[in-house]
């Protein structure tokens, strides 16, 4: 039975979403709520996967738009009544904006002053967040974040916002899906695997990197509307370059460039630490030792692993469709 | 009627080495033109300079009557112009049709078509009879890094040819390939230049290809074009001689 | 005069970030080593002599030399040898995130096996004040100042005059042409290393007696490094040197002339700058576009 046929493929599939709807049954509030969290980390993990993975672009920026989405989203609610399905779009539509605005630019340089570039914009930001106390309430945050009411089901409660949460990481998947099947995809493989080659076929490598990156930095703004409502309290304190690095090693040690690079990733990096517990004070350093091991023994992350040792069965799900 | 292309006083030089020093030189539809020289003469440089991967030092080059100098490659592939590789470049990942298809794919609609697949059904059709013109019909589905080189060689040309364009700038295409390969390739272009009106240059160091499939030949040494003509006059001409005897 | 002492001060702190910017600087030469735990590392050696100290019992003078004999062994001759060698093969990015990882580990295990507060750091020299040109100047600045030049003019020496310093010019600007010449390239990196390794230490032990040391000091630390280093210009130690200098400047004059609050925008924004408009940096050498 290979990896590859398409009944195996559906009956994972199917196993997966199943695992994931039952999770929250027996679990404690706290539990959910980290469930909840892996699922918004997932969708702004996502979004730099499409930016970094799928078309090469080291970004450190993640950190600042899942910030701007969840200020966006705080305060529209709060301060200006807004209904959240409105709020949430334009968390979305700003972060694609921003992203646009600054990957401009931006992306002319090299990777690696992409990376110094967009470190020192989520800096700046995190300092405009905690600054601008007229808009942001500085550091005193923004408290009392609703969660939303979709068509009379309240989200309220901590395993109905969970399956809020999970609804919203379908679509984005469903959507991410899609866009690296489509000639996009092509394109975004191509100019990250050869861009000279690419740009010699006629593939626009600067606007296709562009959109990568406002998608992605989207993504990361939806994912800041999320998680607004799940922590209910807002400060700037999370948004800053820690969280932009860390999402960058969730990508990564789940597998850059593959599809379910981020979910995975996400797990290690926000369930694993609930996991080890017990360890006090050392998951961080197991966490760290355990990254630079698998950079020496597969760059390529988890996924790349899986892939190494299942090579001759399967063909991956990795970054060409 | 406007050259296919025109290069008007190129120069080239790194620092102070000149690679290129004033080369001019023109094309006209359906011509195959070869450019070759010893080693270090200059050609990829040139070559370089005309597809937009290195900016002229001075001179420019027209595309049609326009003028290209310093776009983009993408945009001037965009404009018709495209090439093959020296060294393969093909997506070694991907199968033999998605090479073909990727380097279609930006020729037809726009990002927003392209976003929802609309032209995928008309780039497959077109990279099947790709497929078919250059007998690729056996390997199509294979990734195309299990292909032979000479059969890479082949893709790499496909792909160059996928978008019909009206200018094709082959770097040593008959590198690293065998005898019958060889015949095989020269056959298939000469049928596409007939065929599509194509207008190629083509840089080679194998005079016998280039020679028996080039209408024209410029010879190039130490940045200069030293000799031009038909491959006749070319290979009995003395300074040609000298310039590849005398280093 | 107030501005005076702004500027010696800005000098000061300049120096140190020169120092660590150079450091930088020379890995990523030599071997496209981004070394994103440079700020950790800056953290870490002042801690080392606080541990020879508290559980060797050794007199400061001592334990600053175990201090960077540690550094040279563990940031420089391990680093390279644990970390840096495996990931060769693999490119800048497994690098670059193994380098994450490795700040990491360094902040968080200084944190949990060393301590989570701030400890004070003795000072090699004395508090007092002296008087120069109408200006009230701390000796510590001058100190600083003092030796950070010396460091700089005894590195700028070895790499021009020696035969060993010119080994590694020639390595960082092509080391397969060095390899050819018979240059012994992976010794000449390892040395960079090493180099590298001093300068963090220097560093560090003067800058710990002002700021304190704790495990969280290497994010601020790093970026002044990684800022000094780009903006300056990235192909030539001068570069770093002025970077680190212009930095400390600008960064002390902000916080006297505009609000505390926004203090570290400037060089964010000069960074930014720079790269966006001149991103071979002040002093460094464009370098030719291809594509």
């Amino acid at each position: 039975m290979k990896l590859t046929d398409r009944r195996v493929q559906a009956v994972a599939g199917l196993l997966l979403v199943g695992v994931l709807i039952a999770a929250p049954l027996g679990l404690k509030p706290h539990g959910i709520y980290l469930l909840s969290m892996w699922a918004v980390m997932s969708i702004a993990a996502i979004g730099l996967n499409l930016t970094l993975g799928y078309a090469g672009q080291i970004s450190l920026a993640q950190a600042a738009f899942v910030g701007i989405g969840a200020y966006c989203s705080a305060i529209l609610t709060t301060s200006y009544g807004w209904p959240f399905g409105a709020a949430f779009v334009m968390a979305a539509l700003l972060c694609f904006v921003i992203g646009w605005l600054l990957g401009y630019p931006a992306l002319r340089v090299q990777h690696h002053y992409l990376a110094f570039v967009t470190l020192a914009f989520t800096t700046l930001v995190f300092l405009v967040l905690r600054n601008e106390e007229w808009l942001t309430k500085g550091i005193y945050g923004i408290s009392g974040i609703n969660r939303p009411n979709l068509f009379g089901w309240s989200t309220k409660a901590p395993r109905d916002f969970y399956y809020f949460c999970l609804i919203v990481l379908a679509g984005v998947s469903w959507f991410t899906w899609r866009l690296v099947r489509s000639p996009w995809g092509r394109a975004f493989m191509a100019l990250r695997e050869n861009p000279v080659r690419a740009s010699s076929l006629g593939v626009d490598t600067r606007r296709y990197t562009l959109m990568a990156f406002a998608i992605g930095s989207a993504l990361g703004g939806v994912a800041g509307a999320l998680y607004a409502p799940l922590v209910e309290f807002i400060d700037p304190t999370p948004f800053a370059l820690s969280l932009s690095l860390n999402l960058l090693l969730m990508v990564i040690v789940g597998g850059s460039g593959y599809f379910f690079g981020p979910f995975l990733g996400a797990i290690v990096s926000v369930l694993l630490p609930e996991w080890l517990r017990f360890t006090d004070g050392l998951y961080l350093i197991i966490y760290a030792v355990f990254v630079m091991a698998l950079m020496v023994v597969c760059p390529a992350g988890l996924l790349g692993l899986v892939e190494k040792i299942f090579k001759p069965l399967s063909k991956s799900g990795k970054a060409a469709p | 009627m406007n050259p296919v292309l025109e290069v008007r006083g190129l120069y080239k030089s790194f620092g102070g080495i000149s690679a290129v020093e004033n080369v001019s030189f023109e094309v006209h539809e359906g011509e195959i033109l070869g450019i070759i020289g010893p080693n270090g003469s200059g050609k990829s440089t040139l070559f370089n300079c005309i597809l937009g991967q290195l900016k002229p030092t001075a001179g420019d080059v027209h595309v049609d009557g326009r003028s290209v100098t310093g776009l983009r490659p993408c945009d001037l592939n965009r404009l018709g112009v495209s090439r093959t590789f020296q060294l393969l470049q093909v997506f070694p990942q991907l199968s033999v049709r998605e090479n073909l298809i990727l380097a279609g794919q930006e020729h037809q609609g726009s990002m927003w078509t392209r976003l929802v697949g609309a032209c995928d059904a008309g780039l497959t059709e077109a990279a099947n009879r790709m497929i078919d013109f250059f007998r690729l019909v056996h390997v199509a589905e294979e990734k195309a890094g299990g292909l032979s080189y000479g059969q890479q060689k082949l893709l790499d040309a496909a792909m160059a040819f996928m978008a019909g364009p009206r200018l094709v700038l082959l770097d040593e295409p008959a590198g690293g390939v065998n005898l019958t390969m060889l015949a095989d390739l020269r056959e298939r272009l000469r049928a596409i230049n007939q065929e599509q009106k194509a207008t190629f240059v083509v840089i080679e160091h194998n005079m016998e290809f280039v020679m028996s499939l080039c209408t024209r030949i410029l010879v190039l040494a130490e940045g200069r074009i030293i000799a031009a003509g038909t491959p006749a006059e070319v290979r009995n001409n003395p300074e040609v001689i000298e310039a590849y005897l005398g280093h | 005069m107030a501005l005076l002492q702004i500027l010696i001060s800005g000098l000061a702190t300049g120096a140190i970030y020169a120092l660590v910017a150079v450091g930088f600087m020379l890995l990523w030469q030599t071997s496209q080593t981004i070394n994103f735990a440079q700020g950790e590392f800056v953290m870490l050696p002042a801690f080392f002599v606080l541990a020879a100290m508290k559980f060797g019992g050794l007199s400061f003078g001592m334990a600053l030399l175990v201090g960077m004999l540690a550094s040279l062994i563990v940031l420089g001759l391990l680093f390279k040898v644990l970390i840096v060698n495996p990931m060769l093969r693999h490119g800048v990015l497994p690098l670059v995130i193994s380098t994450i990882a490795l700040a990491l580990f360094l902040k968080e295990g200084v944190k949990e096996w060393y301590a989570a507060e701030a400890q004070s750091f003795p000072a090699v020299w004395s508090n007092d004040n002296l008087e120069i040109a109408g200006a009230v100047v701390s000796v510590q600045n001058l100190v600083i100042i003092a030796v950070a030049v010396a460091a700089v003019l005894l590195l700028q020496w070895f790499l021009a005059r020696t035969r060993t310093g010119r080994c590694m010019q020639a390595t960082a600007q092509n080391p397969a042409l060095a390899r050819i010449l018979g240059i012994r390239v992976e010794r000449m990196i390892l040395y960079t290393f090493l180099i590298n390794a001093a300068l963090v230490a220097l560093a560090s032990f003067l800058i710990s007696p002002i700021y304190l040391a704790k495990f969280s000091n290497g994010e601020t630390l790093g970026l002044a490094a990684f800022i000094a280093a780009i903006v300056g210009g990235f192909n030539q130690v001068r570069g770093a040197i002025v970077g680190g200098l212009l930095l400390g400047v600008v960064d002390n004059l902000a916080a006297a002339y505009i609000s505390t609050q926004y203090r570290g925008a400037i060089p964010l924004f000069v960074l930014i700058a720079v790269i966006l408009f001149r991103p071979q940096g002040l002093l460094g050498r464009a370098e030719e576009r291809s594509v």
